[in-house]
């Protein structure tokens, strides 16, 4: 504290950043947002709290030991399988060449596209035992009966592991590949020098370096995986988010289910934990300089083979596979009868609700970041951290949380319009589509905000300091140095909220208005009626989608330099 | 700048919550909230918009409906609750929000048995819980729910979740019938007789039968409809390998459950929604559901769909609904006690 107090006197800079202050309209905005996201957990600990002392030592006795086992069970399987892949991908495609190498290094973060439910819809449709390949198996062997043979059950814990690990994988494999390309150079060469073995390099140089990536990419992945319930729910998996909808809706007890959403809460508070953790090195580890890139030694033989055969399998399996069974539904002549008026307006309302919280994002996340960039209050600083929580809280339990007052500040708005007008207003956000699209800004405002701090982070402070110096005003400043170097950052955000809010499923299903469906909502609601392959053309068009941010995402990580093509060693 | 990009976005915002608005307080109108997937009531919605002129704006809610209504209070939109199963319209009563209804027409056409005495909810059509049972595997055309348990079954019965609204209701007529703890003895027997961890739909019970996981399953009537007369070359398959019997519990009837209505209780449109719960008897409109959705009409003298009479006569549980209402509550404990789904 007293370092920090001297250095200011002592380094007190003649620019506008020196002004601590920022203009009071900003501090009021500022907090309304931080207020705005802390308002569905606050109202979600106010329901717990109202109690339902009856129901807990049920809850304690039969549900929570097998659900919060479960859980972490699910996780820890995915942290195993998901991180495993990634990592190894990741190695493989970075230190090595072989077959197919260039193609897969833009085909292994594919995935990121699918959402986690529509793969387990997938999955049972292909490989339940009368799906696809399990039928096709017993026609072609004449078994009869499915006690005859054995086959893995997709329905099943392991069934889940593997479906959402083969989607979530991406999350390690692009951390864990952006830290091999820039870390691994000089120490890979050096262990080459000294005749380490392949697996030795591996084992005593990627495994250690992609600690804190793994940390990183795991814990998004696992907060995805717990975000879920449409995967889980339909592969019979009891996880902590179907005990909150059942002591929900069969025993009428919310404050029970809001007591069990605090628990979830607590293994999401761990997962951030870890991920601070990763982070915390990551820092270090970025700090490398680029100029080197590490130099792919070439595989051989088998070797080679084996290469592209463990990078094809994570991309076969959570993306060709998917894909391929979507395609060959929209075809099979389902593509003219679901290509109709109706699908035409649920995917104009996907587009409406996701481009308008696209923007509400953008347009909050930059008075955020800005407002962080003139001051770093302990307003400034503690409203970024707040906004980072709504990506942590399951789309269910935000949606819970932020009934209760939307429909408070409806009442208010009613009550004002009806003293004024006197007439009845009816719902403004419940009612429409303004309870969806608060949703969507909670939930996704973290990943805005994280990358216009990464963005603006980048933009040195002498070329403000120089444009206030050449006399302009700091409006000015503003308007034409740091949004044009932000314009990189925010148009990534853009994307990628614009993606998920379209991909977002629980939070839509309990807040959309009358007559709204979107792709989501429509590929559930036929899920759920046993019929997902009427869906399938919806389920394609959020995939496709999808892979637009997926796409640029690789292209901006793969435009590095490239090393040379000649052989190293 | 900032200030400009805010304002854009709000007045944008605030010009697209407008409109959308607009449209759902229309004055000729009737909201209707419901668990029902859309494709299934559709054909009844239409046909009430052409004779009475009336736009039926629908939001189909699979979990949570009561919750939301009653969240959003005296300002809801909700005129009408559609709903299956009579855990629903027990759950939209004991929330507070329904309001009851006198009208004789519904009293009339709709038995005791099917709606709440003091007039929140009216069943409109009834379903049946029953064994579906492997049409090669299984012989006999007889069944009694305290069978399920026999432990010749073992390892040969497919279920979904017994958290599942279906089940929790037959298990809390099980209750009814049995007492709890005979009851709770019952269910372990069942739980030891699965094929396998309770997962899936309905339909999907079907499909194990059919690819010989296991021999019986659990499901509601109409849903064997459905899979037998709809346009799936493979839901057919799952459909005819499947027999249903009816069972029946000792010195008791068939399990039999509703889909009904209630009115809202800050209905905006309640006119409009009372003119549609007595739509919803009439001998057109119980035709066209009996038609459309394969469940037993409610009204009497109203033509059962073929696929579901050729089951047989059903003989009704005598458990008032109202009953097994009470003892959901119960069932559902009972469900995570005996670990069925573990």
């Amino acid at each position: 504290m007293k370092a920090t107090a001297e250095s200011r006197l002592l380094f007190r800079p003649a620019s506008w950043r020196a002004v601590k202050r920022i203009p009071w309209w900003l501090s009021v905005a500022v907090a309304a947002v931080g207020l705005l996201v802390l308002m569905p957990i606050a109202a979600l600990v106010g329901i717990a709290a109202q109690g339902d002392a009856e129901i807990w030592p049920h809850l304690i006795r039969n549900v929570l030991p097998s659900s919060v086992v479960d859980t972490l069970a699910l996780l820890a399987g995915i942290a195993l399988v998901a991180g495993s892949m990634g990592i190894a991908s990741a190695w493989l495609v970075t230190a090595h060449r072989f077959p197919g190498r260039n193609i897969l290094v833009w085909l292994l973060p594919l995935p990121l596209a699918v959402p986690t439910y529509i793969t387990a819809y997938i999955y049972v449709e292909l490989f339940d035992s009368a799906g696809l390949v399990q039928m096709a198996l017993r026609d072609v062997m004449g078994w009869k009966s499915r006690t005859e043979y054995w086959f893995p059950e997709v329905r099943s814990l392991y069934g889940c592991i593997i479906v959402m690990s083969a989607v979530l994988y991406p999350y390690v494999y692009i951390a864990a590949r952006a830290m091999f390309l820039t870390q691994s150079a000089s120490m890979l060469e050096v262990a080459r020098v000294l005749g380490a073995s392949r697996l030795k390099l591996f084992r005593v140089i990627a495994l250690p370096l992609a600690r804190p990536a793994l940390a990183v990419g795991l814990s998004l992945a696992l907060l995805e995986a717990l975000n879920d319930i449409g995967a889980s729910e339909y592969l019979g998996v009891r996880t902590l988010t179907v005990s909150v909808y059942n002591t929900w809706l069969n025993r009428g007890s919310l404050p029970g289910a809001a007591q069990i959403a605090c628990v979830m809460l607590a293994i999401v508070v761990g997962l951030i934990l870890i991920e601070r953790y990763g982070r915390r090195d990551r820092r270090y580890a970025t700090s490398a300089k680029r100029s080197r890139v590490v130099h792919p030694a070439p595989l051989s033989g088998g070797r080679a083979w084996l290469a592209s055969v463990l990078c094809a399998i994570p991309v076969f399996l959570g993306f060709a596979l998917p894909l391929a069974f979507l395609v060959r539904e929209v075809l099979r002549g389902s593509l003219v009868s679901q290509f109709d008026e109706e699908f035409l307006e649920h995917l104009l309302t996907t587009i409406g609700l996701s481009v308008t919280a696209t923007l509400a994002v953008l347009a909050l996340a930059t008075l955020l970041v800005s407002a962080a960039r003139i001051s770093k209050s302990s307003l400034t600083t503690s409203t970024l951290f707040v906004a980072g929580l709504g990506y942590t809280v399951p789309g269910t339990v935000l949606a819970l949380g932020l009934m209760t007052p939307l429909v408070k500040i409806d009442g208010l708005i009613g009550m004002a319009w009806r003293s004024f007008t006197g007439e009845r207003l009816g719902l403004l956000l419940m009612g429409t589509a303004g309870g969806i699209i608060i949703a969507y800004v909670l939930r996704f405002l973290s990943i805005a905000t994280g990358s216009l701090s990464a963005g603006l982070d980048r933009v040195s402070p002498s070329l403000e300091d120089a444009a206030r110096t050449l006399g302009s005003s700091r409006r000015e400043m503003v308007w034409r140095i740091q949004v044009p170097l932000m314009r990189p950052a925010l148009a990534s955000a853009a994307l990628l909220i614009f993606v998920d809010c379209i991909k977002e499923l629980p939070a839509t299903l309990l807040l959309r208005p009358l007559n709204t469906e979107t792709l989501a909502t429509q590929v559930y609601t036929y899920a759920s009626r046993g019929r997902f392959e009427d869906g399938s053309l919806a389920a394609l068009v959020i995939v496709l989608i999808g892979l637009l941010p997926v796409i640029q995402l690789v292209r901006s990580a793969e435009a590095r330099p490239k090393p040379p093509e000649t052989s190293g060693s | 700048m900032l200030t400009t990009t805010f304002t854009r976005t709000l007045l944008l915002g605030a010009a697209a919550l407008c409109t959308m608005a607009g449209s759902a307080i229309a004055a000729e109108s009737l909201n209707i909230y419901t668990t029902r997937e859309p494709g299934l009531i559709k054909p009844v919605l239409d046909e009430f918009t052409k004779e009475t002129g009336i736009k039926v704006n629908t939001i189909f809610i699979s979990n949570g409906l009561e919750e939301r209504i009653r969240t959003e209070g005296e300002n809801s939109p909700a005129d009408l609750i559609l709903t299956v199963d009579i855990g629903r319209l027990q759950a939209a009563k004991d929330y507070g929000v329904t309001q009851p209804v006198k009208s004789e027409a519904l009293e009339k056409v709709i038995p005791a048995a099917y709606r709440d005495p003091e007039g929140h909810w009216f069943g409109m059509a009834l379903r049946a819980r029953v064994v579906y049972a492997s049409k090669d595997r299984v012989k006999q055309d007889k069944f009694t729910y305290e069978e399920l348990a026999d432990p010749k079954w073992k390892g040969k019965i497919c279920s979904r979740s017994g958290q599942a609204l279906y089940n929790i209701s037959l298990f809390a007529a099980a209750i009814a019938h049995m007492g709890e703890d005979k009851a709770e003895q019952w269910l372990k027997g069942v739980k030891a007789n699965l094929a396998r961890k309770p997962s899936g739909g309905d339909r999907e019970q079907a499909k194990d039968i059919l690819a010989g996981v296991c021999d019986i399953g659990i499901g509601n009537t109409y849903y064997v409809s459905l899979m037998r007369n709809g346009s799936d070359e493979e839901q057919k398959k799952w459909g005819e390998a499947i027999n249903v019997i009816l069972p029946t519990f000792e010195g008791g009837g068939t399990h039999v459950n509703v889909s009904g209505l209630a009115l809202a209780k800050y209905a905006p449109h309640k006119a409009n929604a009372v003119k549609f719960m007595e739509y919803m008897v009439s001998d057109e409109s119980q035709r066209i559901h009996a038609e459309a959705n394969s469940e037993y009409p409610i009204k009497a003298g109203i033509a059962i769909h073929p696929t579901i009479a050729s089951f047989g006569e059903l003989k009704a549980d005598n458990v008032p609904i109202a009953e097994i209402a009470k003892l959901r509550k119960k069932a559902s404990e009972m469900v995570d006690k005996v670990g069925f789904d573990q």
